[in-house]
């Protein structure tokens, strides 16, 4: 029977939770990664690989692994450096994408590292050099709050050469070609600042692809769908209580659902009115339905944060998300009902799911 | 041989790291490099590109604040302090 496995990234160390295919009992296994404060943990489905992006305050950024399921690990930060010439510094890594042991990772100052050794070695694949933004981007003054620089990488499904980066607070770049070339992908998507340059300058928070064509996005101001996978991008804010949030999941199955989760865009970035609640479309983006059904309604001040929603690849999918308050939610039947699965883990960065044998 | 004493948040990263050990160096720096042989990926933990030592850590020759072409004397005693830091 397989076995789920929910990757959580808190502010100190990593937590597995896991649960059967069933998905109503889980047990917590952690804190792992020596306590560091971990930003995003992924599986490798590949290799069955486990890598965490930490960053210590006292020894510095590094990416721990697990070919174990959690049972040992080990760290490495060999390669993960600018060259000190270049005035760039690595404060912090980010963000990571694993498929058969290449391990890309987004660092701030904004670039990506990459591994072709399952994590051991890492060496310097772009800094999105010449890209509109890049002249400023480098100057950590420049940096938006959280300075994750690339905040997160999407790899493509069939095509390893090409892939999504986000770099924050300025947009979504492609690349068809492994990071040699790139082009930014934000024509349709609304800002509300002026911006120096017609195609980047906008604040995407999470990117998510439903299927061949097919992206969804939360940004800082709307949620937005693409038909020709980010090429151009169109709002679907209306119905939703917020256009501000962080995290979002595309269904596996169904393109047309799409769960977000709108937050005060104020200095609380909570969900509002204190009311827990996901929210569902399940046409595209043409209306939105409210997912309370087991999530705290009363005095429930919750933030999630951009890699903290996950949904698995269930034929009935499950969806889960952690708090930034340190409780994690899921539910088995695709939001339609939610149970609380862990109270009291320190402040979560990242959820992410997967299913092993 | 330096009289060095290291922090009790590298020994879980490294295999037999001790929290003392005696050194045979010149500097600080040449404590670090020794342990970069004997334990890979140790320099990256201590210092950052330049090489520096990083922010946070904190290093004591006989209790002077100390860099990283520090000199050291037969008989020193080396503190690396993970220094206060975060909550």
């Amino acid at each position: 029977m397989p076995k789920t496995l929910l990757l959580v990234g808190t502010r100190k160390g990593a937590f597995l939770l896991e649960s059967d295919a069933d998905r109503r009992d889980w047990t917590v296994r952690g804190p792992f990664c020596e306590g560091w404060p971990v930003y995003h943990a992924v599986h490798d489905a590949g290799t069955g690989d486990i890598y965490a992006a930490a960053a210590s305050e006292w020894h510095g950024s590094a990416v721990w692994r697990s070919k174990d399921l959690g049972a040992t690990w080990t760290l490495s930060s060999e390669g993960i450096a600018y060259d000190e010439s270049s005035g760039r510094k690595v404060s912090k890594v980010s963000t990571l994408a694993a498929k058969n042991g290449r391990v890309l990772v987004g660092v701030e100052a904004p670039g990506i590292f990459e591994s072709r050794d399952g994590g051991e070695t890492f060496s310097l694949l772009t800094t999105l050099t010449g890209q509109p933004g890049s002249e400023a981007w480098d100057d950590p003054g420049n940096q938006p709050p959280g300075h994750l620089g690339i905040s997160a990488i999407m790899l493509d499904r069939d095509d390893d050469a090409r892939f999504w980066a986000i770099v924050q607070g300025v947009g979504v770049f492609e690349t068809p070609d492994g990071g040699q070339s790139w082009t930014p992908r934000n024509r349709g998507l609304r800002s509300d600042w002026p911006r120096p340059h017609e195609e980047v300058g906008f604040c995407v928070h999470k990117l998510v692809r439903a299927d061949d064509s097919r992206m969804y996005q939360q940004n800082h101001v709307g949620m937005h769908r693409s038909d020709d996978l980010g090429q151009t991008w169109t709002e679907i804010t209306e119905g939703l209580p917020t256009e501000f949030g962080f995290a979002a999941a595309a269904h596996p199955h169904d393109r047309e659902t799409f769960y977000v989760v709108p937050l005060d865009p104020g200095h609380g970035r909570t969900m509002p009115e204190g009311r827990a609640t996901v929210w569902q479309t399940q046409d595209g983006g043409s209306s939105w339905r409210a997912l309370r059904n087991g999530l705290p309604q009363e005095d429930a001040w919750l933030g999630v944060l951009r890699e903290a929603m996950a949904i698995d690849t269930y034929d009935v999918p499950g969806l889960y998300f952690g708090t930034s308050t340190g409780q994690v939610f899921a539910s088995n039947d695709e939001g339609e009902s939610w149970s609380e699965i862990a109270s009291y883990l320190p402040a979560i960065s990242s959820v992410e799911v997967a299913i092993v044998d | 041989m330096a009289d060095v004493h290291l922090p009790g948040t590298l020994t879980p990263l490294f295999a037999g790291l001790p929290r003392r050990l005696e050194i045979e160096a010149a500097t600080v720096g040449g404590v670090i490099e020794e342990l970069e042989g004997r334990w890979p990926g140790m320099r990256d933990r201590l210092c950052e590109p330049g090489p520096h030592l990083r922010t946070h850590i904190h290093v004591y020759v006989d209790r002077e604040r100390a860099r990283l072409d520090t000199p050291l004397d037969p008989r020193s005693r080396v503190d690396v302090i993970a220094a206060i830091s975060g909550g």
